[in-house]
């Protein structure tokens, strides 16, 4: 279980960024999280509990949006969803992704600060 | 009454880790170091294959290997019998290699005089696939024994990698194994990813992998020189 290096890793990204930007109290923090990024979204709001303790992000909440997987279809040039997770082939035509283009998002997004 | 704002951010999770391995990308690149790293679940042959390409590729080159492990230093002591110079990072409980256990256990070391460095990670399908260790390539290992859906259920680390490695092909036929179907569920979760099929104890299909590296790498070498 790699999450608690996530978790950790994203309390230390807001603290920085907290640092950086001159702000407050933080409640919410905002991530992305792409279905390849191999990340468990269970086990990251659990340890982002654990993570917080100790921190000025101790109370606050994570918000997880997910992210599904999108590829540019090698047959169609385009940005198209999968026929079925986790084969990366196009759900329109079923040819093979040249490359993903999303699902693999592991971001912070954003930050909500109360005065 | 208190009042909320929402701050953008924008910032990968994994920044700082990702920092330092392009540090240690640049540093292996001005060296000339190239840089392999091998990830499976554990008992996949990782050490195995890695003690037999350190061995075929030290009369020609310069190899020194990492190894992770969460504990022992068995690996280590394996691997050291090819002669190769070899270094453990025991994880105590982390299951995974992350940049700065690389950075650390490179410290003191001559890197610049090494033309191979593996780095043969944690055994853990899951957690080393978001870590960059400022590699070259990446390996990932399969065992015939393991079952033809691995890719579909670790579909990740197939997607973090460059190349797939069919390891333990001597018990192919004694695991009854559908290489057709594994192949198809490696190119299924990663179009067009290279594959080798191997015995690490026959010997079998080494020399095509070691030939695919070391030809792979000497391209990227003379591509950054010009």
């Amino acid at each position: 279980m790699h999450e608690l290096s996530i978790a950790l890793s994203i309390v230390d990204g807001v603290l920085e960024e907290l640092d950086l930007q001159k702000l407050g109290k933080v409640e919410v923090v905002y991530v992305r999280l792409g279905r390849l990024s191999g990340v468990d979204k269970d086990a990251l709001s659990f340890s982002y509990e654990v993570a917080c303790e100790g921190t000025a992000l101790v109370n606050s909440r994570l918000v997880i949006e997910e992210v599904e997987v999108a590829i540019l279809c090698s047959a169609c040039g385009v940005e198209r969803r999968t026929r079925s997770f986790p084969l990366l082939a196009c759900a329109e035509c079923g040819a093979a992704g040249e490359r993903v283009l999303h699902g693999e998002e592991l971001e912070i997004t954003a930050m909500e600060m109360v005065h | 009454m208190s009042e909320t704002r929402i701050v953008e951010v924008r910032r990968k999770v994994l920044k700082e880790n990702d920092l330092l391995a392009r540090r240690l990308r640049d540093r292996f690149q001005s060296a000339g170091t190239r840089v392999i790293s091998l990830v499976s679940s554990p008992g996949s042959g990782k050490t195995t294959l890695l003690e037999r390409l350190l061995t075929d590729l030290r009369p020609q080159h310069c190899v020194a290997a990492l190894v992770g492990d969460l504990a022992t230093e068995n690996d280590a002591a394996r691997l050291a019998r090819s002669g190769a110079p070899v270094k453990q990072i025991t994880t105590g409980t982390v299951c995974h290699l992350d940049a700065s256990m690389v950075e650390r256990a490179l410290d003191g070391w001559p890197v610049e005089e090494v033309d191979y460095l593996f780095i043969e990670n944690v055994g853990n399908l899951v957690c080393p696939s978001s870590f960059d260790l400022g590699e070259d390539l990446r390996l990932v290992l399969v065992s015939t024994t393991e079952g033809e859906d691995k890719p579909l259920k670790y579909p990740t680390i197939f997607n973090t990698a460059d190349v797939a490695v069919i390891t333990k092909l001597d018990m192919a036929q004694a695991a009854d194994i559908n290489m057709d179907l594994l192949i198809q569920n490696i190119h299924g979760v990663r179009p067009g990813m290279p594959i080798f099929r191997v015995s690490a104890r026959s010997g079998q299909g080494l020399h095509e992998l070691e030939q695919f590296l070391t030809a792979t790498l000497n391209k990227a070498k003379v591509a950054q020189v010009q």
